[in-house]
């Protein structure tokens, strides 16, 4: 790998060359610079994090700040424990979880459909892109405290703002993956006199499934920050009321403990569309 | 119409009308397709060959005229007409295989069956080590010769080949000119294949259809009276090299 070099394809000047480059030259610098692999290479990343993890432990240690205003790491770790042990981690966490997965599943099914629909019929597209618009203009966080007026401080307003805020994403590339359908393979369908559900199942499905799949990866990292908005404006469970909770009592380490234990379900949950889009998206490797 | 005409275009017109104003691509164009004959259409480019296959296949609207099949007008595609583009326009996602049976699956055909005639196609294209690779790792040929072998799996009884060839290199051209040579001794379909390639036509075809720029009219029709079965080896023979040198001044006189 070392040392190898990507020359241009097109020898023609094209928008975003860079203006010293002579045109029609190819450029040999490479693309990206390659490294040669060594063994250690893996521990680089760990060791930075345990370096961060140490000083901030003495920082804490020294008496500089307050506790409540910089707990020490193994205090966060011991509260952390000690709310995972006397269940409530795993109850905030299954509220907040529940909450995330039904937006997941109602907003993508409903972007799915709506983007379909606007892909396919004019008069569709005509007459709701507009509000589309303009709805996906209104920042969720502005409108989250209407909604739970609306649908209560229960579950159910939670879900719909998870549906909200991971909706528009998954439209765009719902329509982006349809649009993007070499008009030679509808031929080909309409050839072989495919009906509207075969050239659904076979053409366009599969090949939208690469846009849909990795727009699922920001959608579920999306829900959780919409799961966490509704907690924050009113709530008596979840991660993002715990969050809350923890900073009403100066229970720093509290804030800490759950706020990493959010990003570690928001990690999961991208691990676990990028297994699926692996999975599923096998001809492509 | 003569008896054993599959195929026929009566005086089709068609212009493709858009924002920028119309463009008239082909003007009265009649032709007959015998059964099982081999037929070659030439003429420059843009002179609307392309669109008079889409016409042919069902897949676009004459503005005036017809198409028969057999009897019957078409107005929208058939089974019984397989299509060829000039890219293999295969399914990146389905294997070799999968995309070979695709036309099979669409038509609802038991899976005993599917599997007995797709294996057959793999070997009649000599694809069958590659059953299982997915189109991304074929070659420009053998991408080409899955679309040939989709398109005959379900035995259309006529087959429209749109510059099949067209993007291949001019060996690999050479080689598949061969091949189909080969497919259509052992399947007689009938064939009409829009080609840029003179000898390529007179090589192929009992008959070879000249077309005039656009908007295209078809201006000469040429009977290929060499014998069959025919190979690569006819490429030097005088008489075939006669026939290319007429087709060459119908096309371009003067
Ligand atoms: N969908 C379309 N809309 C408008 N014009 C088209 C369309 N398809 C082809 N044309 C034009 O019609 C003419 C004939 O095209 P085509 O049938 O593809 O020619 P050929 O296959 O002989 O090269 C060309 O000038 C082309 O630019
Ligand atoms: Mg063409």
């Amino acid at each position: 790998m070392d040392g190898k070099v990507f020359p241009h394809r097109h020898a023609e000047p094209r928008i975003g060359d860079r203006p010293g480059e002579a045109a029609g030259r190819p450029r040999l610098t490479p693309v990206f610079p390659r490294f040669r692999m060594v063994w250690w290479q893996f521990l680089l990343a760990p060791s930075l994090g345990a370096i961060i993890l140490v000083l901030w432990e003495i920082l804490a240690r020294s008496g500089v700040y307050a506790s409540f205003i910089l707990p020490a790491p193994t205090d966060v770790v011991e509260r952390w424990w000690s709310l995972a042990s006397d269940g409530s981690l795993m109850r905030h966490g299954a509220v907040t979880l529940r909450e995330v997965l039904s937006g997941l599943l109602i907003g993508l099914t409903a972007a799915f459909w709506l983007g379909y629909l606007i892909a396919k019929n004019r008069i569709a597209a005509y007459t709701l892109t507009p509000y589309l618009v303009a709805l996906q203009a209104i920042p969720i966080v502005a409108i989250a405290p209407l909604l739970i007026i609306w649908f209560g401080s229960g579950i159910a307003s939670k879900v719909i703002i998870c549906a909200l805020i991971v909706f528009f994403p998954a439209l765009v590339n719902t329509i982006i993956g349809m649009r993007n359908i070499a008009p030679e393979l509808r031929d080909l369908m309409h050839a072989l006199e495919a009906t509207p559900l075969q050239t659904f199942w076979h053409l366009e499905l599969p090949a939208a499934l690469p846009i849909l799949l990795g727009g699922l990866k920001v959608s579920a990292t999306l829900s959780v920050i919409g799961a966490v908005v509704g907690e924050f404006v009113s709530a008596s469970e979840g991660l993002g009321y715990l969050i809350n909770f923890g900073r009403g009592t100066y229970d720093t380490a509290l804030v800490i403990a759950a706020v990493y234990t959010l990003s570690t379900l928001a990690l999961t949950l991208y691990g676990l569309a990028s297994l699926l889009e692996y999975i599923l998206l096998d001809w492509q490797r | 119409m003569p008896n054993d005409t599959i195929l026929a275009a009566e005086d089709i017109s068609h212009t493709y009308t858009g924002p920028g104003g119309d463009l008239p691509t082909l003007e009265s164009v009649t032709l007959e397709l015998s059964r099982e004959s081999f037929v070659c259409l030439v003429g420059p480019s843009g002179c609307g060959k392309s669109t008079l296959l889409r016409i042919l296949a069902g897949l676009l609207r004459p503005t005036t005229g017809q198409v028969r099949l057999e009897a019957q007008p078409i107005t929208q595609p058939q089974r019984r007409i397989g299509i060829v583009f000039q890219k293999a326009n295969l399914m990146p996602w389905r294997t070799v295989y999968s995309n070979l049976s695709l036309p099979l699956e669409l038509a609802r055909m038991p899976a005993s069956e599917q599997e007995e005639r797709t294996t057959a196609m793999l070997e009649l294209t000599g694809l069958t080590g590659f059953a299982d690779v997915y189109p991304a790792a074929l070659s420009g040929g053998m991408a080409q010769r899955v679309a040939i072998g989709r398109a005959l799996i379900h035995d259309p009884e006529v087959l429209l080949l749109d510059e099949p060839f067209g993007q291949l290199d001019a060996l690999t051209r050479e080689q598949m000119s061969g091949e189909l040579l080969r497919i259509w001794a052992r399947h007689r379909k009938t064939v009409l294949m829009v080609t840029h390639s003179i000898p390529e036509a007179v090589l192929l075809a009992d008959r070879v259809l000249v077309m005039s720029p656009r908007p295209g009219r078809i201006i000469c029709d040429l009977p290929v009276p060499l014998p069959r079965p025919r190979s690569l080896d006819l490429l030097h023979r005088p008489d075939f090299v006669a026939l290319t040198e007429r087709l060459r001044r119908s096309i371009h006189p003067a």
